[in-house]
């Protein structure tokens, strides 16, 4: 049989009586599927009963024995009586397997306008199962806590080490560069506008209150955020994936403790320091910004800082780090735990433990911000 | 018409971590042929099967399959060859997100114009033979036992009609009764689409019913290349270990 030359696939009809009979031949083959199935559809006859001539298929795969069968079901569909004649016996097996040939359609679910509404109730219950989860996180870290410290050999320190490097001083370049650059951009913004009214020595109170107090702990944070909550959800998320976690599990360890305390301490302690660190960049920046573009005297603008900044303007930066902080790797941990057998749920994961942990940190700032002007601070 | 082989490996060397796991490998499969691959885990059947399918560098040596080298290829011929070929991997990799239907569909989407009646009626029927009900069809991956992964994994391998198919310990976590019927399966294909096979396998009942021919690999090279009862009868005492071990003799006492 010369298979390599190109049969295309055919069907001729001849009438006998109140019959029909199709012969078909050619290569009834994948290649050939959008054919064979128009083939099959367009052929069927007016007739009472059909006879479906197989013998002179070249080459015959189960796509060609699909659109047969279609034909064959349109036919008995139809009321005729059809016949299949000449299917060799190897063959036999396809046709069996295709034989309730053309399965139902699935179901599609159908839109419709309840779904805005249901989506919206949907969103509040999630946003109100997230917040649950978060305090069952929390509980059961402190309780995983409580355990480390009656017992600290089960803190595992190498693995909170391990993560300090990962979250903490691996960040802190990345951190020194943004900060240092937000730093100089608030400075070089100041001077111009303030420039107006001649009140630039100002600039520098404005560029280390709003360093201390706001910008020097959210950028540090949203950068955490993005670099070491979504590394927490993927990983956790990618151990669930493939059922290390149920591993832990029957080995009769808690999670919480090998995978998530270590984690959640690693950044809580990181998160300060690199605020600390943001900070002084940023403030750096600033100097640089007003002894290049202001020509101020770096000592007027030491001596300015030093009246600016007071002990109470750090505090309240480098109180919300950890908080903060805590929140981003709690929320992490969450996503992560939440992600069933999909990649995609696990990109889910990531991303939404970026976006709940950002919007997170910035409603946690608002209520800082009512807080401490509570105590006047 | 000059009967050019399915698969043709010559001198092949691979290095992994800085391990030679191939060395000077040759092997040549026919078209039709059924060819098992036996030998000890981790002995490198998977890492040889990979690089067979391009996804491992080779440090040396050749491989052909259905007579075009794939490093050498256009991107066109690869595409050409992939439609022809169906490989099942040892883990199933199958893709998580799509439902065991779509996983099946895939390829067809992919490669062949069609209808989508046609390719969920072909899916179906492939799911089908391979012992899965419509049931599980719609299943996502993550919510299959691990003798149904395999079983939707052959599917797919299958999805294209190919004319080779690379499988990779396809019963392996199967029931007896399961792989039995995966035996009867891989002979009707072969029967009616005349299917070349290359099937690494532990399991000395598929070896014996399906393959025409069993290759052993022992360090990094095929130590023996036969009919089955050829290698039953080889000296060489790696092979009478795997063979007429306590399980080898179990299974030969029984028949
Ligand atoms: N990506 C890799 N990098 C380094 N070494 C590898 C890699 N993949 C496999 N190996 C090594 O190659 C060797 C052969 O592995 P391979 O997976 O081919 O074994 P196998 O014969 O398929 O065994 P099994 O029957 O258990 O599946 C092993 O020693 C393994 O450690
Ligand atoms: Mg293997």
């Amino acid at each position: 049989m010369a298979a390599d030359m190109a049969h295309e696939p055919r069907i001729n009809q001849t009438s006998l009586g109140d019959g029909a009979v199709l012969v078909l031949s050619g290569d009834w083959t994948a290649p050939h599927a959008r054919l064979i199935e128009d083939l099959a559809h367009r052929a069927l006859p007016q007739a009472r009963r059909i006879v479906i001539d197989l013998t002179g298929i070249a080459r015959l795969d189960t796509f060609g024995a699909c659109a047969i069968s279609m034909l064959r079901d349109a036919a008995g569909g139809a009321g005729m009586k059809p016949v299949l004649m000449g299917m060799a016996e190897r063959n036999a097996p396809i046709f069996a397997a295709l034989d309730p040939a053309t399965a139902a359609e699935p179901p599609r679910p159908r839109a419709s306008l309840l779904d805005a509404p249901e989506s919206i109730g949907r969103n509040l219950t999630n946003a109100g199962a997230d917040a649950l989860a978060l305090f069952s996180m929390l509980g059961r870290l402190v309780a995983s806590f409580g355990r480390g410290l009656r017992d600290p050999s089960r803190l595992r320190f190498p693995s909170i080490v391990h993560h300090l490097d990962r979250t903490g001083v691996r960040a802190a370049p990345i951190v020194l560069l943004m900060t240092f650059l937000i730093g100089c951009i608030i400075a070089q913004q100041g001077f111009f506008h303030f420039r107006q009214f001649g009140a630039t020595d100002y600039v520098v109170d404005l560029v280390t209150v709003l360093t201390l107090r706001e910008i020097g702990v959210l950028l540090v944070i949203i950068m955490v955020a993005g670099r070491s909550g979504s590394s927490y959800a993927a990983e956790i998320g990618s151990m669930k994936m493939r059922e290390e976690i149920d591993a832990l599990r029957t080995m009769g360890l808690d999670p919480v403790d090998v995978l998530i305390l270590p984690r959640v301490l690693a950044l809580v302690v990181a998160a300060p320091l690199l605020t600390l660190l943001g900070m002084l960049a940023a403030l750096l920046g600033a100097g640089v910004v007003a002894f290049l573009y202001e020509d101020m005297n770096p000592a007027i603008f030491l001596l300015r800082l030093r009246e600016a900044a007071t002990f109470s303007h750090l505090e309240v930066g480098l109180v919300k780090a950890p908080v903060m902080a805590l929140v981003v790797a709690m929320t992490g941990a969450i996503e992560g735990l939440r992600v069933s057998g999909s990649a995609e749920s696990l990109g889910l994961g990531a991303t939404s433990s970026v976006v709940k942990s950002i919007f997170l940190v910035i409603v946690l700032d608002g209520l800082f911000a009512i807080l401490f002007a509570w105590l006047g601070m | 018409m000059a009967a050019v082989p399915a698969i043709s490996i010559a001198n092949l060397s691979v290095d992994l971590g800085g391990r030679r796991i191939l060395d000077d490998l040759s092997l040549e499969v026919q078209r039709g042929e059924m060819v098992g691959l036996v030998g000890a885990s981790g002995s490198g059947k998977t890492v040889l099967l990979r690089t067979m399918l391009g996804l491992l560098p080779k440090s040396a040596g050749q491989v052909e399959i259905l007579g075009l080298p794939l490093e050498r290829a256009a991107p066109r011929e690869v595409r050409a060859i992939g439609r022809r070929c169906g490989a099942m991997f040892q883990q199933g990799a199958l893709f998580s997100s799509l439902s065991v239907r779509e996983n099946v569909e895939f390829p067809m989407r992919e490669y062949l114009d069609g209808s989508d009646r046609m390719f969920r009626s072909v899916a179906l029927a492939k799911l089908r033979m391979v012992g899965l009900s419509e049931s599980d069809a719609e299943k996502l991956p993550a919510e299959l036992s691990g003798g149904m992964t395999k079983r939707a994994a052959l599917a797919r391998a299958l999805a294209l009609d190919p004319e080779i198919v690379f499988l990779d310990e396809p019963t392996s976590g199967l029931d007896p009764i399961a792989a039995g019927e995966f035996d009867t399966l891989i002979r009707n294909l072969h029967d009616m689409l005349g299917l070349t096979l290359f099937m690494i396998t532990h399991d000395l009942e598929t070896l014996n019913a399906v393959c025409d021919r069993v290759a052993a690999l022992h360090e990094g090279r095929i130590i023996a290349d036969g009919p089955m009862h050829a290698l039953l009868q080889s000296e060489h005492p790696w092979l009478q270990a795997y063979f007429r071990g306590e399980r080898g003799r179990a299974v030969q006492w029984a028949r």
